[in-house]
């Protein structure tokens, strides 16, 4: 197995365990943030703006991880330079 | 991956289509649409301000840009800063651009100019400049510097590198969420009939949207952290 296929291998597979393994903590996360957000509502109504500002504020902060991941796993399947580099060493060989 | 002809399928950004060069200027997509947008909202504005009215007969247009205007001031104020108007041009600038860069992506044809990390890193480092320069006019200079040693001088790498992490993560989050659904969109075109993608695209219209809002707000959070160190242990605030 030459490099470039191991390049390729390795990026494959790496961008779909980050996408995979970083968005399951968020999406816990936004679960727990909107039932918690949900019961409190239910608590008390009439502050009903002021927890749904927040709890859409929480959620953007929570959801930036799971964008992270998301921006890595697209560097390595579309920006990839390690890929580029032995792409471009190729046509040498 | 990028095939062996060198054009990837999808495009990571609207930064690679260029539309004119000339040695070291590329006039790429992001900045023909930003320019685009920057002449919709300016002569929009201008339109709609010409003739202002104080009585209770007023042009629509004008109603809608007043709605705007005193929503945001009033979202200013929840934050906790005591005169929004003094904030009111940066933040409400920052909500407007985003909200309508995120929003236009309606128009065929339209790549938003925040899909692509200059723009965004370009806003955020605003953010990032504007926050010391706030605190600095709100409270003095050595007493804004002092604020990087609280709790205890510990603290002071710390604070330094938390500035630095929030400015990297507005423009990630914002970069990231734009990319990802004019992506999505690009993707389910291929692939299948023309109602996914739709809902998609409306999906991506509420997020433009919750991440405008979410830019501005976080940015009047961290103006609000470096002004409001301002009440004197006694209590007596030297607000007007």
């Amino acid at each position: 197995m030459d490099s470039a296929t191991l390049i390729a291998i390795a990026s494959i597979v790496t961008a779909g365990l980050t996408i995979a393994l970083g968005s399951i903590g968020p999406a816990l996360g936004e679960g727990r943030a909107v039932a918690t957000a949900l019961s409190s509502l239910a608590q008390q109504p009439d502050a009903a703006t002021t927890i749904t500002r927040t709890l859409f504020v929480g959620l953007a902060m929570i959801e930036s991880i799971a964008i992270y991941c998301f921006v890595v796993s697209m560097i390595l399947i579309f920006a990839n330079p390690f890929w580029t580099h032995v792409i471009a060493e190729a046509p040498g060989k | 991956m990028q095939a062996a002809r060198g054009k990837p399928a999808v495009r990571l950004s609207s930064d690679e289509v260029i539309f004119w060069q000339s040695g070291v200027f590329k006039l790429n997509a992001t900045i023909v649409y930003t320019w685009g947008l920057m002449l919709t909202l300016t002569v929009g504005s201008m339109l709609v301000t010409r003739r202002l009215s104080l009585g209770l007969h007023r042009s629509r247009w004008q109603n809608l840009l007043e709605i705007v205007t005193t929503g945001i001031e009033s979202q200013i104020a929840d934050v906790g800063l005591r005169r929004p108007r003094k904030y009111l041009g940066f933040l409400g600038t920052l909500f407007l651009f985003v909200a309508t860069a995120n929003l236009f992506t309606i128009i065929p044809g339209y790549d938003p100019p925040t899909g692509s990390l200059s723009t965004t890193a370009a806003l955020a480092l605003s953010v990032f400049v504007a926050v010391p320069l706030y605190g600095i006019a709100d409270q003095g200079l050595l007493r804004y510097l002092k604020t990087y040693a609280e709790p205890t001088i510990i603290m002071l790498p710390f604070n330094i590198i938390s500035e630095l992490s929030r400015t990297l993560a507005l423009a990630v989050r914002l970069f990231g969420n734009m990319m990802s659904g004019s992506m999505i969109l690009a993707i389910l075109l291929t692939v299948t009939p023309f109602i996914f993608p739709i809902v998609m695209s409306a999906l991506g219209l509420l997020t433009g949207m919750v991440q405008a809002y979410i830019f501005s707000m976080l940015a009047a959070v961290y103006i609000a952290a470096a002004t409001s160190d301002r009440e004197s242990p006694s209590g007596a605030s030297d607000e007007a």
